[in-house]
């Protein structure tokens, strides 16, 4: 697994794994039955993102290996997501929060993705642009119900976006497969996506009445497979079953 | 990119209008465009097919079904998935879109139009029961990943509309 290619795919594909991984967590738990199924909708278009890449990867690997091998047959270590997409979903505020911070990037990665040399990288760029645009419709939404709300809601959710603001920079730091795709016209410059993203977020909480939090310090080491304490137990619970009765199918 | 035209031998044309999508029963795979090519090779039937989202949970199912029903007419067929070029609602057909408005589902507007009776509470998505413009945005996804959920404010129906995609 120590193809370049790979472990960009890896980078993109985990971090749709893991977060539909946390959205599927409120299936029957949302706040309410619409937000509810927006929620699993969500967690589904992610899911659906995720077979993609990892049919890809499989592909790339060849031999025995297939999309379930790469989804559950991994350690903590070898899943490449940021750390923003594993934190916890503590409260609605927390959802919607990390739900739009990446919503964010994934829409504009996405939008330069579909410009790969690399076809069907390219391809599912173009067939993720379109679930993505509405994923962001809804947390940009829910941004603004939230913060333009009740003075509850308006704490609660400044509250979560101050909390997760420090995982944010991670999304733009290259890792040495970022550098070597970008150097083949494969992968994205996340680099340069940075302040574009940071004026959407910025435009958006500003309608919402919220700030923009100012941090010195931010966290990363998700890419690295150095992840935060809650990655083992969303590993331990999405790997149940393959631990449980190795190589079962449905 | 492929072409966006479906590439559809007419001998096998029959046989692929008897399969249907199971969360929309009413419409055959034909009339929601997702066979792109349906090809005889050598001894085998070669169907391609697409989905609507990437997470369509429908798609195995679908893909099963094209077998069967090649196989019960004594053909065996392969089923491919492609992705590219993306699926788009402009691909369900003219008598697709009637059959879905007969069936309560409302057929899906152009870009604009569905981005303003989704995000900017215009009233713009038909009521498939009683035909009023007077309907609300209930939530932006539905019980399908390619439907949205709406309420008609005349006749009170609940009911799906169906996303633009393009």
């Amino acid at each position: 697994m120590d193809n370049k290619l790979i472990q960009y795919i890896l980078g993109i594909a985990d971090n749709s794994l893991i977060l539909g991984q946390r959205l599927g967590e409120l299936c029957g738990h949302g706040p309410s039955l619409e937000t509810d199924i927006a929620l699993t909708n969500i967690s589904l278009d992610l899911f659906g993102q995720t077979r993609s890449y990892y049919q890809y990867v499989a592909q790339l690997q060849g031999g025995v290996a297939t999309e379930d091998t790469v989804a559950f047959l991994r350690l903590e270590r070898e899943y490449k997501n940021v750390l923003l997409v594993e934190q916890p979903n503590t409260d609605f505020g927390y959802v919607i929060a990390k739900q739009f911070l990446f919503d964010v990037f994934h829409l504009a990665f996405l939008q330069e993705l579909q410009h790969s040399k690399d076809t069907q990288l390219a391809a599912i760029a173009v067939k993720s642009i379109k679930e993505v645009l509405y994923h962001t419709r809804f947390s940009s939404d829910w941004i603004k119900r939230l913060g333009d709300g009740t003075t509850e809601s308006h704490g609660r959710i400044q509250t979560a976006i101050n909390d997760l603001w420090i995982y944010t920079d991670e999304l733009f730091q290259p890792t040495e497969a970022d550098t070597a795709m970008v150097t083949q016209g494969i992968g994205v410059d996340s680099t340069k996506l940075k302040a574009n993203y940071y004026q959407l977020v910025s435009a958006v909480l500003a309608e919402a009445t919220l700030i923009t939090p100012v941090v010195e310090y931010f966290q990363k080491g998700g890419k690295q497979g150095i992840h935060s304490e809650h990655m083992g137990f969303i590993v331990t619970e999405l790997q149940f079953m393959q631990r449980t009765y190795p190589n079962m199918n449905w | 990119m492929s072409s966006t035209t479906a590439q559809i031998d007419p001998q096998l044309l029959d046989i692929l209008e008897t399969v249907s999508d199971p969360e929309i029963p009413v419409l055959s795979i034909i009339q929601m465009g997702f066979v792109r090519s349906a090809k005889f090779m050598n001894q085998l039937v070669e169907i391609e097919i697409t989905p609507t989202y990437s997470g369509c949970p429908a798609m195995d199912v679908i893909a099963d079904d094209i077998k069967s029903a090649f196989k019960s007419q004594g053909y065996q067929a392969v089923v491919k998935l492609i992705l590219s070029p993306a699926w788009s609602t402009d691909w369900i057909t003219a008598q697709g879109r009637l059959t879905l408005e007969k069936y309560g589902i409302a057929a899906p507007l152009e870009p604009i139009a569905d981005k303003e009776a989704l995000l900017g509470n215009k009233k713009l998505v038909k009521c498939p029961q009683c035909g009023t413009l007077n309907t609300k945005l209930v939530s932006q996804f539905g019980s399908t990943a390619c439907k949205a959920l709406f309420q008609c404010e005349d006749c009170l129906e609940p009911f799906d509309y169906f996303k633009c995609l393009k």
